[in-house]
């Protein structure tokens, strides 16, 4: 049997932000791009052992896994203990779509108290708390590119993004980190 | 002292912080707060610039934004340079530089200056009529000259080193302009709790407290009165106050563009702060705060420096402590320009008089005048002025005629009233209105969620600001849902109520058509311009802007418009309101380049698209192609090898051991669902319900049109799974082509879509070798030709990690397509690498890709198509269904001009002498001899030299190409015509027997 490939993250090594907002790779996590139809949602909500948010905007989390609502029938779903998300739906036995997009995503942490500074530098949407509160979530663009914006925490924020684009994210998230600090 | 103008006790800037800076080499000092303008005057400087047109020499005219003559350049360094910044609102920092510009060989002695003397020949429109003819010689002559004589600074021709900054911002309440009205507003908006944004494009708040010493609000002083509010709203948490900030732009749903000059100020700025910040601002509700502007009086050689708005002077004096004269005049049609003569007067300066033009000034100034001793000329007007470089007397006379009388003066401070700047309301497409008893235009119809306060609103007095000012603060603030806090109030006095103000030209301006009476100072546009465009048949303010460019610099006639339309109106003689106001567009003030661009630059300028394997490649010496934002390994040259001879050498590699291709940026979407394959026979011509998993079909995707819009290969991966290739630059719009579709036409599909692309990283390993070498890295997989024929596709292991690995091919060899998870390619590749290379095989780039691919006659969609070719006109007839009744595009397969005879179709090339490729593009004919305009038949679409066949091939789109097999055909070009043979589109292995080897 051949030796097993080594996974090398697209921004490995990479440092960057400052003292008021923090800008790190994130650590691997598997991901599921999830789509159902309404009927759907209980017997999936099961099987992740969360419950499936149904508003926009919204998020529901537990234990390290985060089901992210982008659309009226459509999810991210991100797991931080690398759990087998597909195996986990495969089994919920319901109509739906569960395709695997561990690798097509990539994430950025920003955190600190100017965190949303950082994003602000380049994101249009509006990142306060009476908008955009601790678990709120959305597809939106940062500079030229389509990101997934997830606040898991007070100072936290998870920007999702195609793997190719983020060099792109990371240096634009950089640059708005160092001047939002100003 | 930091200059001889500069009055003790007078201003507010501090004596002992002092800034040396130079102006055309020579040093001046100047006081920090100063800006280039209040130093120049200082000391004693008038003298700044020459005009657009005529080089006239022209001074400092304003204290603000709205300058059309003080444009300067100003540098901190050689790359640090920026030309046409207006000098009364640069602020002076220790060690700048600042130029004069459009003079040669000096400002004083300026050759351009024959200009004015030749002005006859320059009047308005004259560029239109003298140089029609000869026509060329407007593009290689006339134009070229007229742009260097007249004109504007000159642009820096460095790299500039600085970096900018980009924030996006919501508020409940955008506040434009903080004086008296913008103050009272975001204070009320603030207390109320709603999150308030104040943005002011001075250094301080303020606006006209900083020359209006006679406000006082709630007992203080004004001007401290603004600088107190100012940091009770800074600490407030809801609350951003912005200075040395032009809200330039107001766009749709109140967005609102800002510009924040961060460091030109400073003379060592922290190399961390951006120079400048765009704040793109998304607010609830916008008030406008944004003041008025005082216009210049209109009449001969109203231009000279010395001469001067008369709320500039007042500012000059009460915020910077500088005299602008020592003997000056006045000359207004309205009450403000009295204060300026009280307060100069007060601080020791002479003031020679007061002309107004009105028979009757303003009873309160008129009494102050006299107790002041100031003498005061009612009824007469200014009629001309002398002086070369600098004002040195003005000529007076009673309105109505009567002799001249010449009064010495060395500054001339005017005022014919004040324009309320609705340049943001208008911006916001409101309507304005005009005001016939004030002779204004105001805000009119609203089209957005804002208001306009004080007097940008036509508000006049002090109270009346203040109490507009709260209302609006607490109703926006009310509106946004914020309603704490305790009712503000505010109680404001000042001395004196100002009445008065005309529009157009006075006496002075004269009737014949050689009097310089300026309109537009920065365009060198003349009453008389004005009056002879109405005179060429120019009857809408629109003709007669761009006739005369009144308006048309970049002050965008902040001064001019008002007194434009009032000449025009009077020549005209209709009505102000029916001759029309021109539009407003963004920028208020000119915004920087760099501001916009922001972020925007070097590596940020767009995404770069790497694939996981690109640091292996690079390091591997491969040249990369651009492929949409995509970086590509091109071909991979050794040392010493051409691009020619590494493609070459890739080639031969191929088709005689193997070769390992970076195939990542393939568009790859999965399609899910229990219907997938029916929505897949939807889209694709093909059919898809006899395709069994695990095996795989070429696919063609059309228009509703019918004509090809993309083509792929797609795998199955279970009966409601698949696995969708497309072009690199299809992914996008293809996946978007899909969703659209599923939602608009098929809805009743049970199937999703999603994009895949950057989730595999993708190994081609293609050629006789290709199995040798990935064989002992398979987990799982059966890679006999038996279980695991051409075309198909097995789920595995692939050294250790999980895979999709397709048997395909598209170079005509036998070939597999390995795909894993992306943060695997680099190491997988690798492996291959490790196995390849000692079985003689190559890594190959796109170019050697293409010329494969061609050698086989594969199609690749937008370059041998070009969205006008079918699969019938491109060969691919069998992969077009002939069972199925739907598909996107079948009805298009169908019309007449799809089907009818000696369409293009796609077909080989070969030229008769097997040496010359032709050149991609290149036309064909039938006949080489026939007279222009030949008959052109088609062009070639694919031309490589073929190192595998020995001699070029080509593919081209040629008129009834199918029946024209073995015909000779010409392709013209300019040194040559070269002859070629019709053939079939397959040069290599025609049996395909290679792809299953």
């Amino acid at each position: 049997m051949a030796d097993h490939a080594l996974r090398k993250a697209p921004l490995a090594g990479r440092h960057g932000g400052s003292a008021g907002a923090r800008v790190t790779p994130a650590a691997p996590a598997t991901r599921l791009s999830l789509r159902a139809g309404a009927d759907a949602l209980g017997a999936l909500s099961a099987a992740f052992g969360l419950t499936l948010p149904t508003r926009p905007k919204t998020s529901a989390s537990a234990g390290g896994r985060h089901a992210l609502w982008l659309g009226p029938d459509e999810w991210l779903l991100i797991d931080e203990n690398e759990a087998d998300l597909m195996a986990l739906a495969a089994g919920a036995g319901v109509l739906h779509s569960a395709v695997d997009v561990s690798h097509r995503n990539t994430a950025i942490l920003v955190s600190g108290p100017h965190a949303a500074g950082a994003i602000a530098s380049g994101c249009p949407l509006d990142l306060g708390n009476a908008i955009f509160p601790v678990g709120a979530a959305a597809r939106t663009v940062l500079g030229k590119i389509e990101v997934v914006a997830f606040r898991p925490g007070e100072e936290d924020y998870r920007v999702e993004c195609w793997r190719s684009f983020s060099p792109y994210a990371f240096g634009l998230l950089s640059e708005g980190a160092e001047d939002a600090g100003l | 002292m930091s200059g001889a103008n500069r009055i003790a006790g007078q201003g507010r800037l501090t004596p002992a912080r002092t800034a040396r800076f130079t102006f055309d080499g020579k040093t001046f000092d100047a006081l920090e707060g100063d800006t280039v303008a209040s130093a120049l005057l200082a000391n004693g400087v008038h003298l700044v610039g020459r005009s657009f047109k005529y080089h006239r020499p022209r001074g400092i005219l304003s204290a603000g934004p709205e300058e059309p003559n003080a444009l300067v350049d100003v540098s901190r360094d050689a790359a640090r340079r920026q030309p046409n910044v207006r000098a009364p609102v640069q602020e002076v920092f220790d060690g700048m530089k600042v130029e004069s510009q459009n003079r040669f060989p000096s400002l004083a002695f300026d050759i351009g200056g024959i200009n004015n003397l030749m002005s006859p020949f320059f009047a308005a429109g004259f560029y239109y009529k003298t140089f029609m003819w000869p026509k060329a010689a407007w593009e290689k002559l006339y134009e070229p000259f007229i742009r260097k004589a007249a004109g504007l600074g000159v642009a820096p021709t460095e790299e500039d080193p600085d970096h900018y900054a980009s924030r996006y911002a919501y508020c409940d309440v955008l506040v434009a302009g903080a004086g008296v009205a913008g103050l009272s507003a975001a204070l009320a908006a603030a207390e109320a709790g709603a999150r308030v944004i104040l943005v002011d494009e001075q250094p301080e708040v303020g606006g006209a407290l900083h020359y209006d010493l006679s406000v006082k609000i709630d007992g203080q002083n004004g001007y401290d009165w603004a600088q107190a509010t100012a940091a009770k709203l800074k600490a407030m948490e809801n609350v951003t106050v912005l200075t040395r900030t032009t809200a330039f732009g107001y766009y749709n749903h109140n967005f609102v563009g800002l510009v924040e000059r961060v460091t030109d100020h400073l003379a060592r700025p922290d190399r961390k702060l951006p120079r400048e910040r765009l704040w793109q601002v998304r607010a609830k509700r916008v008030i406008l705060a944004t003041g008025s502007i005082e216009r210049h009086m209109v009449f001969a050689n109203n231009d000279r420096p010395g001469i001067m708005l008369a709320s500039a002077a007042r500012t000059y004096l009460n915020h910077f402590g500088v005299a602008v004269g020592r003997k000056v005049g006045v000359y207004t049609a309205n009450d403000s320009a009295y204060e300026a003569a009280f307060d100069l007067k007060r601080a020791g300066v002479t003031v020679a008089a007061i002309v107004d033009n009105r028979e009757k000034p303003g009873e309160g100034v008129l009494a102050e005048a006299r107790k002041l001793g100031i003498e005061v000329l009612a009824g007469h007007s200014v009629v001309d002025t002398k002086g070369k470089l600098r004002v040195s007397s003005m000529s007076v006379a009673r309105n109505g005629g009567g002799s001249a009388r010449s009064i010495p003066i060395d500054a001339l401070l005017m005022s014919a009233g004040w324009t309320p700047s609705v340049h943001l309301f208008s911006q916001s497409r409101g309507k304005v209105a005009y005001d016939a008893a004030t002779g204004r235009f105001l805000p009119g119809t609203y089209a957005q969620d804002c208001l306009s306060v004080g007097s940008c609103n036509g508000t006049d007095g002090l109270q009346a600001t203040i109490e507009e000012g709260l209302a609006a603060g607490e109703l926006m603030a009310r509106a946004t849902g914020h309603e704490g806090g305790g009712k503000v109030e505010l109680s404001g006095e000042n001395a004196f109520e100002w009445t008065g103000g005309m529009a157009g030209s006075g006496e002075g301006a004269g009737v014949d058509t050689t009097v310089k009476a300026f309109v537009d100072f920065q365009n060198d546009v003349c009453a008389k311009d004005i009056r002879l465009a109405v005179r060429e048949g120019m009857h809408s303010i629109e003709h007669i802007k761009r006739f005369t460019t009144n308006g048309m610099a970049t002050d965008q006639g902040k001064l001019s418009n008002i007194h434009g339309l009032a000449i025009a109106s009077e020549v005209l003689n209709r009505e102000i309101p029916k001759i029309g106001l021109t539009t407003f567009r963004a920028p208020y003030t000119p915004v920087t380049f760099g501001a916009l661009i922001s972020h925007s630059r070097g590596d940020l300028f767009d995404p770069a698209r790497k694939t996981p394997m690109h640091a292996w490649e690079e390091a591997h010496g491969a040249v990369f192609e651009d492929v949409g934002n995509w970086k590509r390994a091109w071909y991979y040259p050794r040392s010493g090898e051409t691009m020619h001879d590494a493609v070459n050498r890739e080639c031969r590699t191929v088709r005689s051991a193997a070769g390992v291709f970076d195939a990542s940026t393939l568009g790859k979407i999965e399609v899910v669902g229990p219907d997938a394959a029916e929505f897949m026979n939807l889209m694709y011509t093909n059919g898809w319900d006899t395709l069994k998993p695990g095996r795989c079909r070429y696919g063609i995707m059309l228009r509703e049109d019918g004509f090809i819009y993309d083509d792929g290969v797609v795998g199955r991966l279970s009966e409601d799974r698949f696995h969708v290739t497309t072009t690199t630059g299809g992914a996008p719009r293809v996946m978007h082509h899909m969703e659209d579709y599923l939602q608009t036409e098929f809805p009743h599909l049970k199937v999703w879509l999603t994009s895949t692309t950057e989730q595999w990283a993708v190994i081609a390993v293609q050629g006789p070798k290709a199995r040798e070498i990935l064989e002992p890295l398979v987990e799982g997989i059966d890679m006999s030709n038996e279980a695991f024929p051409h075309m198909s596709v097995r789920e595995g292991k692939f050294c250790g990690v999980p895979t999709r690995l397709f048997r395909m091919s598209f170079t005509g060899e036998a070939g597999y397509e390995v795909n894993v998870p992306a943060d695997y390619g680099e190491a997988v590749w690798e492996a291959i690498w490790a196995r390849a290379e000692p079985l003689g095989a190559c890594a190959y780039g796109t170019e050697t890709m293409h010329v494969l691919r061609a050698e086989k006659g594969y199609i690749i969609v937008g370059q041998d198509t070009d969205g006008t070719v079918t699969p019938y006109d491109a060969s691919l007839a069998w992969a077009v269904s002939k069972k199925k009744t739907d598909f996107v595009g079948i009805r298009g397969l169908k019309r007449p001009d799809l089907v009818k005879e000696g369409r293009k179709q796609l077909v080989g090339l070969l030229t008769k002498d097997p040496k010359v490729v032709l050149e991609e593009g290149a036309q064909i004919v039938a006949d080489p001899n026939e007279p222009k305009p030949m008959t052109m038949l088609g062009h070639v679409t694919s031309s490589y030299w073929s190192e595998n066949c020995g001699r070029s091939i080509a593919m081209a789109l040629v008129a009834g190409g199918q029946a024209r097999m073995g015909q000779t055909l010409y392709v013209p070009m300019p040194d040559r015509t070269i002859a070629v043979e019709v053939s079939d589109m397959v040069f290599v292995d025609k049996e395909g027997g290679r792809l299953n080897g």
